[in-house]
């Protein structure tokens, strides 16, 4: 099997996707002879032609909303918004128009799309090439909103979320493009989106988390195993719809959990499933439920490295659960 | 014609002059003037509905049935249509079901949208007729970005998207108008200036010299025709239909009309219209002035006419007591067609709702009332 690094994963994903389906097509900023900022998208213009793979004006309602036009008539157009940070000027057709398509139409009209965006930090990009606004999403009934942890789990999850019937914020976590490689299979296959990914074995504390966030726990796991603590990490892959079962699951057999984000604490999934843990598990409960996450200040350029969680937050929260008592 | 200039075929009101657009038979211009006047028949009747407490919102298209089936008569049926929540008519040109119409105003059991938005809030599969939403212009980029798709598939549909006056300030307009022009795209824009966005008039949107010369910057023709004659809204569409059809890309055509009516059953235009710009706009109706040209050409009789209202006010009876008389829709289907298929979370709420229902019984309606 090849080794791939994350970007490697998402390019060959993509390559397959419009070699297997016509109805695929591109759009964005700088995504056809440039092949994006990143290079996730390298190669597809040459290879499928321009009007296949768009490069668009620079307007973010223009690109989701004229995809949503495409969605409609019948194609799978996987548009890219270059940034994250830059897909607000998009929002309104995400959240009044993509998500809600299927429903206010009875279900004749649907959006078969995946909105293509890299997100958090790493890049040391400022707040406005760093943020994670899966919360945002995450609150929209109508859309799915994925987030690959890994060079595999990227090509599986973008093949599910290309040829899935519903609308699919697919957020990249930029640090992870180049983080390092894996063996990914060869050819087509698919991840499954609802089922969310045990990254780690273990019976005394739960991490759940996603993303970027992922590989720093599975750190601070490793850490923590010196001291004696087994934990267990849920990698989310969705955040919507999202697989309670399997973190519920996981808390009933450990009794101890905490969840790991990059996002702003306040509103945030992170409390999403720490309500629900304990809404649902109350009973298995030996600790309170953690949070760990960015800071509720703007995503900041000098001291990012201090915003984000690294793996020393990550094992003090561990640690603190795990000896709760 | 440069697009700040009016295009017009009849004549001026009260006159009965102008030759009818190439290829138009007497028997399209009778189905033009049935469509208008059927418009104008349901939406006295929806307004009334409104008034009468039977249905909780009404959007009329009072003084724009010719700005719409002018242009709704050059569209091929395979053409897409990417509606406001005022044009109505088109459906009625293309013989919709009228039960699809008050079954959506009720949001019953049967409304093929399943009860999911409020009246006027439209989608019709079987005629291409997308559905609409309430943010003002989104659909006039997804108007652009079908017409992409009909290109990249090699298919000759155009893509009519509608908006107002109002609609051409909104960031959908810019990028749908831009994206279009760029590809190329078979789109045709059909902005209807009524002179007003619910109470904003049409010199406070825009400092523009007209609204069809926002086309130029964008590197479209821009057309700007009477909107109350309906035969020169036809052949300005009929051009731009071929137009795209042709690979000449898209076109901007305003219709200079006027809403006769108020926004919507919420609304009351005294609070900001003069009584005599209504009066102005009044002599100028274009269901009016196409009878008399009609009538010019011994296209229409009283008798007609007659016959003609006392069928669709029986159709629309029939309609509106099937719509009424069907029930609400069921309580389940609140959580289908979020998703392809309703995920475990979604059933997980949908039991705990049936469950406290089947437990403490129906849910009481509380009402509310619609207030714009």
């Amino acid at each position: 099997m090849p080794q791939m690094t994350m970007l490697d994963a998402l390019n060959d994903a993509l390559h397959i996707a419009m070699e297997k389906d016509d109805d695929v097509v591109m759009l964005g900023e700088d995504i056809g002879k440039k092949g994006g900022v990143f290079g996730t998208t390298a190669g597809l213009h040459e290879k499928f032609g321009e009007m296949r793979v768009m490069d668009t004006p620079l307007s973010e309602c223009g690109i989701i909303g004229t995809a949503v036009g495409m969605a409609i008539y019948g194609l799978r157009p996987v548009p890219e918004i270059q940034f994250q940070d830059f897909i607000f000027p998009g929002f309104d057709q995400i959240v009044s128009e993509m998500a809600k398509m299927r429903y206010r139409s009875g279900g004749h009209f649907t959006c078969p799309m995946v909105v293509r965006t890299p997100s958090g930090g790493g890049i040391r990009g400022g707040h406005y090439h760093s943020q994670s606004g899966e919360a945002y999403f995450a609150h929209t009934p109508g859309l799915r909103v994925v987030m690959p942890s890994t060079p595999r789990e990227a090509k599986g999850l973008m093949l599910s979320a290309i040829f899935c019937d519903d609308p699919v914020i697919f957020l990249e976590p930029k640090a992870l493009y180049r983080h390092g490689k894996e063996e990914v299979e060869e050819g087509f296959f698919t991840i499954d989106m609802d089922k969310a990914r045990i990254a780690r074995e273990g019976k005394d504390v739960t991490v759940v988390t996603w993303g970027a966030m992922t590989p720093i726990c599975q750190d601070a796991a490793t850490e923590v195993a010196e001291k004696g603590i087994d934990v267990e990490i849920v990698d989310m892959r969705s955040m919507l719809p999202w697989d309670a079962e399997t973190v519920l699951d996981s808390v009933r057999k450990t009794g101890r959990c905490i969840a790991v984000q990059e996002a702003p604490r306040t509103c945030s999934f992170a409390s999403e499933i720490a309500a629900t843990v304990a809404e649902k598990a109350v009973d298995s409960l030996e600790a309170p439920v953690g949070r760990v996450s960015g800071f509720d200040t703007p995503f900041p350029y000098a001291l990012e490295h201090v915003y984000k969680p690294d793996k020393k937050r990550v094992t003090n929260a561990i640690e603190y659960v795990a000896s709760y008592e | 014609m440069s697009p700040t200039e009016m295009l017009q075929v009849m004549d001026v009101p009260q006159k009965s002059k102008g030759k009818a657009p190439a290829g138009l038979k007497g028997d399209d211009l009778k189905k033009m003037f049935r469509a208008m006047f059927f418009t104008r028949l349901l939406d006295q009747r929806g307004m009334n509905l409104q008034r009468q407490g039977r249905i909780g919102f009404y959007v009329p298209s009072f003084g724009q049935e010719a700005s719409q089936i002018g242009a709704g008569y050059a569209m091929q049926d395979q053409d897409i249509l990417w509606p406001s929540y005022r044009v109505i008519s088109i459906a009625l040109l293309k013989n919709v079901d009228l039960k699809i119409i008050f079954n959506q105003a009720w949001g019953n059991k049967a409304d093929i949208c399943k009860g999911r938005q409020m009246p006027n809030h439209y989608a019709i599969p079987d005629i291409g007729w997308m559905s609409i939403s309430s943010p003002i212009g989104t659909q006039i980029s997804h108007a652009a970005g079908a017409a992409r798709a009909a290109q990249i598939r090699g298919e000759n549909r155009a893509s009519w998207a509608w908006f107002g006056d109002g609609g051409t300030s909104s960031n959908d307009f810019h990028a749908g108008m831009n994206f279009a022009a760029v590809w190329k795209a078979p789109c045709i824009f059909m902005c209807e200036n009524n002179h007003w966005a619910i109470s904003v008039p049409q010199e406070m949107q825009s400092a523009s010299s007209s609204f069809a010369a926002k086309a130029v910057a964008y590197g479209m023709p821009g057309i700007r025709v009477d909107g109350n004659d309906v035969l020169a809204v036809y052949e300005a569409c009929k051009e731009a239909r071929e137009r795209a059809e042709g690979g000449g890309g898209p076109t901007l055509i305003e219709t200079v009309t006027f809403r006769m009516g108020p926004h919507s059953s919420s609304d009351d235009p005294s609070k900001y219209q003069a009584q005599e710009l209504y009066d102005s706009w009044q002599k100028k109706d274009p269901i009016d002035r196409f009878r008399l040209w009609l009538k010019g050409k011994r296209l229409w009789t009283q008798k007609w006419e007659d016959e003609l209202k006392e069928e669709l006010m029986a159709e629309i009876a029939a309609a509106v007591e099937s719509a009424e008389s069907t029930p609400m829709p069921d309580v389940e289907t609140l959580f289908d067609d979020v998703y392809a298929e309703v995920p475990p979370m979604l059933q997980e709420q949908r039991e705990a709702l049936l469950d406290q229902i089947r437990r403490s019984g129906d849910i009481e309606d509380t009402g509310g009332a619609f207030p714009l």
